[in-house]
């Protein structure tokens, strides 16, 4: 099955210098309970050093739920998580275990109006996520400021400005900027880009591929997108109602989807030529009422 | 069962339907009368679809306000919007709840138009009721009747439910057969599957299309989505900085654009059938229109393909191959503009 | 990828934030500021400016109207009234002062701590504020005064407690809003600490809620410490407090002498609604902006 991007995924596996089987966040067993409901049932996985995995499902599907557990926002009903190594099955009791957590596996949220503090700069607000991880003077802080704005894309005065003085994709970029601040293995994009505009959207995620490249950062991508998930990870697991129906190489996954599930997905994307179907919705008529 | 039966879209008198001539629109923002859309033309005949494509600050939206009569106070409008003949900017009276049922307008969140305390059935049956005195029992009726269409069973036991117990993709299809029941000839549908999940999107969309037919309506689709305006619509406008930039026939609005704006808005998407080396982003952002520079092409700054004669003053709408296009350079870039599908290759940066 | 186009530029209001809040209040709200400041100073400076004695008394002068220097008459023991106000004005003003500022940190540390660590937590928070309630200002300062004597610092410390679950109350919800913003959350996954996330965060983006909470507060301790005053329960005479001179001067009234009281009443009612005024203008501000 030859992939077109064929080549670009070999280098990037190569630049991973063969430590490419390094797990750096594994997942098993992982279950979620909120009273009756159960909104992740047993799913496992693995992210590998310097490779992405997509997370791929629609609402109700339990990929936020999970992110929100990797990062120990929620806690486990059962499974394990282990990142970097350590296990972090169940959220920290102490801000200085979080901290060190913080350090391995950091989040970028969906919306960019307001994940960011509305009346911290884009300056402070990274010199506060530096001041937690690293004890460095200010001038070097500041010269890391200017490495990270650089990095991601935002010149001097975007760095000091309000986040109501920036746009959308400037404030994403700022969102990943602090979250690379803490120098993380594994960045979790919940559904990142998809609040943005196309032309905005295509930026972020070239600017996704350039860190991942000078970073060796390993992504893990929400998304239902599935256009965007085949541009920026290796790997795809499809959810679908709390249980992982599918997954495998995103490119397998795209091009011979074996699920029930999956190909409808697959088949739902308007693309050019596309023309949409009446079919059976998976339990139409049955819709649940709203949780 | 008062199925209204128009003419096809094939069989179509040409008079438009919807006519937006010359509109432009300021609003006050920051404390000065800015330009919000600027001289958008535009026409819909009797049965046809029309895609309106933007990204934000377009105009797309405002443009379906204006049409809807839904512009904010103390908004600035010249220019004309003739529905049936009739100049919508001065209908009143009988003749603005004729051009309501005439015009039915679908929302992107459903939940924001819809009372959250008053049952479905109210909802559905009040523009019947009180604009066009159907009797109660009648319009409960024809209510239950086009929950059928869209694909909602047992329509008499959602009449009597409230909208926090449907899921988004049903309150949406609720609200299509909500705005079906009027008898409109004209579907505004602003973003209505943006909020929802894709393979919800997907169903919405085939009912939409199947009822528009069946229907014989017309349809303003806008959506910030290239390939889903071309999935449902006969033609597409893109829109930039407020003004109309491309009108073409969808199926060749993707691979052979007249606009260079609408070629770089279809390369910058990723494609779900290979991952390339990266994506040809548009740099810089997009444009509302009163940030745009007055006297020269609004996309100019960013465009790759902008020579002096795109900085000597506003291009026109000129009209090429069966569309429009409001680039100074349209006759030399005619087929050229998307030069990476030519040669069946990823898009290099 | 840089963006090569200017962006429209959000104008910072001139002169900082406190002078672009105070321009959105609207005239009634520069008017308000205003009477406040005058306030401010007076009570700052007050006894310094009276030109006679406030608490000397002259029985010979009792009650005798307007004359010359003395814009006001004298009051129901002699004493020059403009004086009496000019001096008052310190208690008068201090006391609410008290007031406001204990219920406002008490009541935010509650609120903030409810609102971060959520659940049990905040029930029992949330019912014992329930609680507090129940009792009236007023009734809280008189068990005070029962308990620990009369005189202002009583009077202030029992109000500050009545108070305290108003203000817990309408910051708790606030609080709940911030906390449930992603930008804490990721805050909380970088580390932060629960103190530093509430302080450095939490309390700055409900900041104007704080500030208009405490106008309007002021305006009620000032009337409600008027009033315990006029009990005889906080400021003892003779010192000079605008209660204190309603009280004592209502005598007049009957006999045909209002102006010492009226005078005294007209000072806090133009206090009260002044700070009614500016605070319900931030207040609306506070929920605009949002």
């Amino acid at each position: 099955m030859t992939d077109p991007g064929g080549p670009q995924e070999a280098s990037r596996e190569h630049q991973a210098g063969g430590a490419g089987d390094q797990p750096v966040l594994e997942v098993s067993g992982l279950r979620k309970e909120f009273g009756d409901l159960v909104a992740v049932d047993g799913v496992s996985f693995t992210v590998r050093q310097a490779r992405s995995l997509a997370i791929v499902g629609e609402s109700g599907s339990g990929k936020t739920t999970i992110a929100r557990m990797i990062v120990g926002l929620e806690r486990p009903t059962a499974g394990t998580i282990t990142a970097c190594g350590r296990d972090r099955s169940s959220p920290a009791r102490s801000a200085r275990v979080r901290r060190r957590r913080g350090g391995e596996v950091q989040i970028v949220f969906q919306d960019p109006y307001t994940s960011l503090d509305p009346r911290q700069t884009a300056e402070a607000t990274i010199d506060e996520v530096l001041r937690l991880h690293h004890s460095l003077p200010a001038d070097r802080r500041r010269s890391r400021i200017a490495e990270l704005a650089a990095l991601v894309g935002l010149d001097e005065r975007q760095t000091r400005a309000l986040p109501r003085a920036l746009s959308g994709g400037q404030r994403q970029r700022v969102a990943i900027a602090r979250a690379l601040a803490a120098e993380p293995r594994v960045l979790i994009l919940d559904e990142s880009v998809a609040a943005l505009d196309v032309s905005i959207q295509a930026q972020v995620l070239n600017l996704l591929a350039d860190i991942r490249d000078s970073t060796s950062v390993s992504y893990v991508l929400i998304s239902h997108d599935l256009a965007v998930v085949r541009q920026l990870t290796d790997d795809a697991i499809v959810l679908h109602r709390g249980v992982v129906v599918e997954q495998g190489p995103t490119a397998s996954v795209l091009d011979a989807p074996q699920h029930e599930y999956t190909k409808r997905l697959r088949a739902s994307v308007p693309r050019p030529g596309w023309k949409p179907r009446r079919g059976a919705l998976l339990g139409a008529g049955k819709e649940p009422v709203q949780p | 069962m008062g199925r209204w039966v128009g003419p096809g879209s094939r069989e179509a008198s040409t008079a438009p339907l919807l006519e937006v001539d010359g509109l432009t629109v300021r609003l006050r923002v920051e404390g000065a009368q800015r330009a919000v859309l600027r001289d958008v033309s535009l026409a819909v005949r009797p049965g046809e679809a029309l895609g309106l494509v933007g990204e934000s600050g377009s105009g797309k939206s405002m443009t379906a306000r204006a049409i809807d009569r839904l512009l904010p106070r103390g908004a600035e409008v010249s220019g004309q919007i003739r529905f049936d003949g009739a100049d919508v900017m001065t209908l009143a009276g009988a003749g603005l709840r004729g051009y309501r049922n005439g015009v039915a307008m679908i929302f992107q969140d459903p939940r924001a138009h819809v009372n959250p305390v008053r049952r479905i059935g109210d909802f559905m049956t009040e523009a019947l009721r009180t604009n066009l005195d159907v009797p109660a029992g009648e319009a409960y009726r024809r209510a239950a009747d086009m929950l059928g269409q869209v694909g909602i069973d047992d329509g008499e036991r959602r009449l009597r439910q409230y909208p926090h117990e449907l899921s988004g993709g049903m309150l949406q299809r609720v609200m299509i057969a909500a705005a079906l029941l009027t008898e409109p000839k004209l579907l505004l549908a602003d973003e209505p599957t943006t909020a929802l999940d894709v393979t919800t999107q997907a169903e919405v969309m085939a009912i939409l299309d199947d009822l528009r037919r069946e229907f014989g309506l017309a349809m303003l689709f806008i959506t910030h989505d290239l390939e889903l305006a071309a999935a449902i619509c006969d033609r597409t406008a893109v829109m930039y900085a407020g003004q109309i930039v491309e009108v073409r026939e969808s199926a060749l609005l993707h691979d052979d654009p007249l606009h260079p704006y609408t070629a770089a808005l279809a390369a910058a998407r990723p494609d779900i059938a290979q991952t390339a080396h990266r994506l040809a982003a548009i740099p810089g952002r997009p444009l509302s229109a009163f940030e745009a520079p007055e006297d020269e092409c609004a996309f100019a700054p960013r465009c790759p393909h902008a020579r002096d004669i795109c900085r000597e003053a506003t291009p026109e709408l000129i009209g090429l191959d069966g569309g429009l296009s409001r680039c100074a350079r349209a006759a030399d870039l005619r087929g050229r503009l998307r030069p990476e599908l030519a040669e069946g290759g990823q898009s290099d940066d | 990828m840089s963006t090569a186009i200017p962006l429209v530029t959000v104008q910072a209001p001139r002169g900082g934030r406190a002078v672009g809040l105070l321009r959105g209040t609207g005239a009634a709200g520069i008017a308000s500021a205003a009477v406040i400041l005058a306030a401010t100073v007076v009570a700052v400076v007050g006894p310094a400016l009276a030109p006679f004695s406030p608490t000397l008394p002259n029985l010979a002068l009792a009650f005798v109207g307007p004359t010359g220097a003395h814009l006001f008459g004298f009051d129901y023991e002699g004493r020059d009234v403009l004086s009496r106000l000019l001096a008052g004005a310190q208690s008068s003003m201090l006391g609410p002062l008290a007031v406001v500022i204990g219920a406002l940190v008490i009541g935010t540390l509650l609120a903030v701590i409810a609102a971060w660590r959520r659940g049990m937590v905040d029930a029992v928070i949330s019912s014992s504020l329930d609680i507090l309630f129940a009792f009236p200002g007023i009734l809280l300062a008189v068990l005070a005064a029962a308990v620990f004597g009369a005189g202002l610092p009583a009077a202030s410390i029992s109000l500050a407690i009545a108070y305290m679950p108003y203000v817990a109350r309408v910051l708790r919800g606030a609080a709940l809003k911030e906390r449930s913003q992603p930008y804490v959350a990721a805050l909380e996954v970088q580390g932060a600490s629960a103190t530093s996330i509430c302080l450095r965060h939490i309390v700055p983006n409900v900041m104007p809620l704080i500030v208009a909470q405490a106008t309007i507060l002021f305006g009620y301790a000032m009337v409600d410490l008027a009033a315990i005053s006029f009990l005889g329960l906080g400021v003892q005479p003779p010192a000079a407090n605008w209660g204190v001179m309603i009280s004592e001067n209502q005598v007049g009234i009957p006999q045909g002498y209002p102006l010492p009281a009226l005078a005294a009443g007209a000072c806090i009612v133009a206090i009260v609604i002044a700070f009614n005024v500016l605070g319900e203008r931030l207040f609306e501000q506070a929920q605009g902006a949002r």
